[in-house]
């Protein structure tokens, strides 16, 4: 037997440079990144100094205050109502909407015939296109002169419970805001759930339907339960949407620095609203804590989706 | 307990395009019928037409009579939701519901329709459906977890299980075991065999063999050209069909000479 070559024929090595369009575009993409994370951090750096150069002046206790005196000299302010009047109107506009649109969603995927499917998600999708100021316009001309209804049945029904007691007057409370804000979120969570119970697997649709089932007890068992992480993610945004809501809230509410008894009672304010109703007239320390105001909301907002993040992973666990 | 299927004239469509055209068969009760033919011929549609499951399809629709004994399945006031009650289902794919544990699923049918059930009688429905699925000694210990966490062949006896729990008359089986290996088709196999002194069942299948060994009677579908409807060729005992079949494209199907 004779060796003829000591290196054996194989695939040629494989080509060193790499072409000038791949290393543009490499070059391209890892700059804006890093541009991006530089931006980012240059306006948290930001942010945060000038929240602790009004935060170190703050006269009163910054997160049990109840008062927003930040151009007077010495400032005095604090979130305690502008945390409570964010987090209750958005949880009413989240009881409101989420049951809502889940309905709604389902009669779409699963009730409506094709021909009254396509225009309602059409006509849905559109509404989560018109402005929010224009939701404010409504609410402040419409929707306020016309719960006064609404306002004294549940005063008649529920006044007892304290949160539901009226007496008398606009209409511009909390409850208003969060009935507003559920109108607002509703689109958005409706079209997202529509789209996770279209997804829902026809396979397991099946299984029900084959058992017997009705077609409640078709959604009930197949539908829903698949839908279920998507759902908690729609409601989310919504509820994002709501948390940082300012044009709406501002043109409805009569802001004041208190907190009511009852979810009728006018006045109280969100971090949104009060940044947008305040910051014109503010001098620099008022500034500062409106910023600091906007950091409070921003740490909200992160830990309500962490929370939902929890939840989906939770549930895919299982599922898996 | 199990009931007799008798069709006559029956055609079914999907929106404008007719899939299966005059179909006549009676189907007798405790014991089983295969139906066979090429892909394409409305096996699965007609075994669809039997459960009322074919007008759930977007366009689907179907004329002519299906009596259950002496019921017309298609008969005006009779809910289709009743007669999937009566008539149970088998499908292609094991289909266990992921997010529910074993027990879950065998019960699922039971508790539908508003059923009320105490613990003890759910856990002896659910003793007796997977012991009549041959599946209750490889899962007794782990009841609730997930059905989706079986085999393939213990999916497909778990769903078996879930359909017998509701006490049907009859059992609909689409290609029970085209997603299963040899062992668990086998399995089934035997499973049906047993499951015939109960039940009046029809399968589908592809495989010959499985047609020679678990039927009674055989069916033989076939159409006469794409876009064509599907039509019974004919429908016999099923050592007949596969000895001395009266009709030459039967013939020519089962030994392999088609088309
Ligand atoms: N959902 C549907 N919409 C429209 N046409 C359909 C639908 N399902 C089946 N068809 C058509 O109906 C005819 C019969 O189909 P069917 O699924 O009943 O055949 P089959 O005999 O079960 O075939 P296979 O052996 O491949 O399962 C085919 O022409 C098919 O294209
Ligand atoms: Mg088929």
């Amino acid at each position: 037997m004779e060796i003829t070559s000591a290196t054996p024929p194989g695939p040629p090595p494989p080509r060193k440079t790499s072409r000038a369009g791949d290393r543009i575009f490499l070059g391209l993409s890892r700059g804006s990144g890093i541009l991006l994370l530089v931006i980012m951090a240059a306006i948290a750096v930001f942010l945060t100094v000038r929240a602790t150069s009004a935060l170190s002046k703050n006269e009163g206790d910054f997160f049990t205050t109840f008062e927003w005196a930040a151009n007077s000299t010495p400032p005095k302010f604090g979130i305690a109502v502008l945390a409570f009047g964010t987090v209750v109107s958005s949880l009413i506009a989240m009881l409101i909407a989420v049951p809502v649109a889940i309905g709604i969603a389902l009669f779409i995927s699963h009730y409506a015939p094709r021909k009254l499917a396509a225009p309602l998600s059409y006509v849905i999708d559109l509404l989560a296109a018109v402005p929010s100021i224009v939701y404010g316009l409504w609410g402040a001309l419409f929707l306020v002169p016309h719960l006064g209804g609404l306002y004294t049945w549940l005063n008649d029904y529920f006044g007892w419970t304290g949160i539901f007691a009226y007496q008398g007057g606009a209409a511009r409370s909390l409850f208003t805001i969060g009935i507003l804000l559920a109108i607002m979120i509703l689109p958005i969570v409706t079209s997202v759930s529509r789209e996770v119970f279209l997804q829902a697997p026809k396979m397991h649709e099946e299984a029900a339907l084959a058992l017997g089932a009705t077609r409640w007890e078709v959604i009930r068992m197949s539908v829903l339960p698949f839908g279920r992480s998507g759902v908690i993610s729609a409601s989310m945004l919504g509820l994002g949407r709501a948390l940082g809501e300012t044009m709406a809230v501002a043109t409805v509410l009569s802001p004041s620095f208190t907190i009511g008894k009852s979810l009728l009672d006018p006045g109280g304010g969100t971090f949104a609203q009060n940044i947008a109703s305040s910051f014109k007239e503010s001098g620099e320390i008022g500034k500062d804590a409106l910023i600091a105001s906007g950091l409070v909301l921003f740490v909200l907002t992160l830990l309500v989706n962490g929370a939902a993040r929890l939840i989906i992973a939770r549930r895919k666990e299982y599922t898996a | 307990m199990a009931k007799r299927i008798d069709v006559s004239g029956l055609n079914a469509y999907y929106g404008t395009h007719k899939a299966i055209e005059d179909i006549s068969m009676t189907v007798e009760p405790r014991s089983v019928t295969a139906f066979i033919g090429p892909s394409g011929c409305g096996k699965s549609t007609f075994l669809r037409t039997l459960n009322r499951m074919h007008e759930v399809t977007p366009g689907g629709r179907v004329e002519g009579k299906v009596m259950l004994d002496d019921e017309n399945l298609y008969g005006s006031g009779v809910d289709p939701v009743a007669v999937r009650r009566t008539v149970g289902m088998v499908f292609q794919r094991p289909n266990p519901f992921p997010t529910m544990s074993i027990y879950e699923n065998v019960v699922a049918g039971v508790r539908l329709n508003g059923g009320r059930y105490r613990k003890s009688e759910l856990d002896g429905i659910v003793e007796k459906s997977l012991k009549g699925a041959n599946l209750w000694n490889e899962v007794k210990d782990r009841l609730n977890k997930p059905g989706a966490g079986l085999s393939g062949g213990q999916q497909q006896r778990l769903c078996i299980a879930r359909a017998i729990a509701v006490e049907p008359q009859v059992l609909l089986m689409d290609e029970p075991c085209s997603a299963l290996d040899p062992i668990s088709t086998l399995a089934i196999e035997d499973l049906i065999g047993e499951l015939k002194e109960r039940f009046t069942i029809v399968i589908v299948t592809h495989n010959m063999q499985q047609a020679a060994r678990v039927s009674d009677r055989t069916a033989f579908f076939n159409l006469a050209g794409v876009g064509q409807p599907g039509k019974l060729i004919e429908i016999d005992d099923t050592e007949r069909i596969f000895s001395n079949p009266s009709v030459q494209a039967t013939e020519d199907y089962i030994s392999g000479r088609f088309g």
